[in-house]
């Protein structure tokens, strides 16, 4: 029990980051990062025992987030703009806070799965291996949507009105 | 050179510090020719910095009762029990109880553990890695400073977690090369750096799950001094035969760049 203890025990910070930044309310992700909690604590001895933790973790907390994302959509509930807010709700260090919130904003106009992925990649360090074991998706549609993720949010913050679609040969290769 | 020729996936594998080292140089020296191209992956590398940098200050507040371990796991086990008995419960299970009574911060942290975990802990596996390791004429690094970018990549996967390589050229310090070596809490990277007469400095540095956020200490055994510290989870130790004085500032540089990370 230990084990487990300390294995999830230092993940919470990052877990409670991530549902942030998807579900963009604090009570709403701690919620789910609770529910996820008692979940893995339910099934820990369903888990591979040589298994990534954090990946399986993340799994479950990014699950759930999917199922309530959804299900509010389809109630048709709409998030104030101004919850963008709520994602850094201790305000973001002083001089970037504007550029932060836009970010975030940006971030948020993205489609679910190309948020995750950057999200999960850029902010939580998972390799795009461990993304793949996440969102249980081919490693090359990760970062298929990792590019178009990203490059839509370069384009955002550059203010490009008429965002150019992306094409395809654009996204393959550079050379 | 090698004519693989670039793709999407080798950018974001720049950006995200997932190339091997011979890789990584044939996508620099693509870029340093399509400058457009280093252009688009500039702006990947500040946007993945703005959101970790945006999303930074969620991870660092102090977790809710609720999201406390020791709580989830007592309430797994006796549902019946519910609020103060529960965290009460929480405590006793994890037999961590004890003079700072059953606050939840007190759940984490006793002295035994946080001798044999913490802080402290680490302290004495870096000077316990510099005295096997710095002494080794033979082989003191597993994997030299040539292929550091192998070093960091090998690190971080066994960490779990990105490590980043300080630089200590301002202070006259070399990267020597590194290795992962073994502490009770799990792998750690040991990087070795050397100055000109050969001194020998050692960074020990692993993920806490206890002392996560300690301000620097300094330990001495004999000529063998530490400077230890830990941020957001990330420990870190400069183990050096060095007068602390000499020492302090090179460990405030490490710091200082481990910060930016």
């Amino acid at each position: 029990m230990n084990d487990m203890a300390q294995l999830i025990e230092p993940l919470i910070p990052a877990l409670r980051r991530y549902a942030r930044a998807l579900m963009r309310d604090r009570s709403a992700a701690d919620d789910l990062v609770q529910d996820g909690l008692e979940r893995a604590i339910g099934r820990w001895h369903q888990r591979r025992a040589d298994g990534n933790a954090r990946s399986w973790l993340f799994a479950i907390v990014h699950n759930l987030a999917l199922n309530r994302i959804r299900q509010s959509s389809r109630r048709g509930r709409h998030l104030p703009p101004e919850d963008a807010d709520a994602v850094g709700s201790v305000p973001p260090a002083q001089e970037h806070g504007l550029q932060h919130r836009d970010l975030l904003r940006a971030l948020e106009s993205l489609p679910e799965e190309q948020r995750s992925v950057v999200l999960l990649v850029s902010v939580e360090d998972l390799s795009y291996v461990e993304v793949a074991e996440v969102l249980k998706i081919p490693i090359g549609t990760v970062m298929s949507r990792l590019s178009r993720g990203r490059e839509r949010l370069r384009q955002a913050m550059e203010g490009v009105a008429k965002a150019e679609p992306v094409g395809a040969s654009h996204l393959r290769r550079v050379k | 050179m090698s004519t693989r020729p670039v793709t999407e996936e080798d950018l974001h594998g720049l950006v995200d510090l997932a190339l091997d080292a011979s890789r990584q140089v044939e996508v620099e020296s693509y870029l340093a020719l399509h400058p457009e191209v280093a252009a688009r992956v500039a702006d990947y590398r500040s946007q993945r910095a703005a959101l970790r940098e945006a999303l930074a200050p969620v991870a660092q507040e102090p977790l809710p009762p609720e999201l406390g371990i020791g709580r989830l796991i007592a309430a797994r086990h006796h549902p019946a029990l519910a609020g103060w008995r529960v965290a009460a419960a929480a405590l006793l299970m994890l037999g961590l109880g004890g003079a700072g009574g059953w606050g939840l911060h007190g759940l984490t942290t006793s002295d035994a553990q946080a001798h044999t975990q913490g802080i402290a802990a680490l302290s004495q596996q870096a000077t316990d890695s510099y005295a096997t390791y710095v002494a080794d004429r033979q082989r003191p690094v597993e994997l030299r400073a040539d292929s550091r970018a192998e070093l960091v990549a090998w690190a971080s996967d066994r960490l779990g977690r990105p490590v980043a390589l300080p630089d200590l050229s301002a202070s006259g310090y070399r990267l020597m090369g590194g290795r992962v070596v073994p502490t009770p809490q799990g792998p750690a990277a040991m990087f070795m750096f050397d100055d000109d007469r050969g001194t020998r400095l050692v960074l020990l540095t692993r993920g806490m799950a206890m002392d996560r956020d300690t301000p620097m200490a300094h330990r001495a055994q004999g000529p063998v001094g530490a400077f230890t510290w830990a941020s957001e989870g990330n420990g870190y130790s400069l183990v050096g035969a060095l007068p602390a004085a000499a020492l302090h500032p090179l460990a405030d540089a490490v710091r200082r760049q481990m910060g930016r990370v």
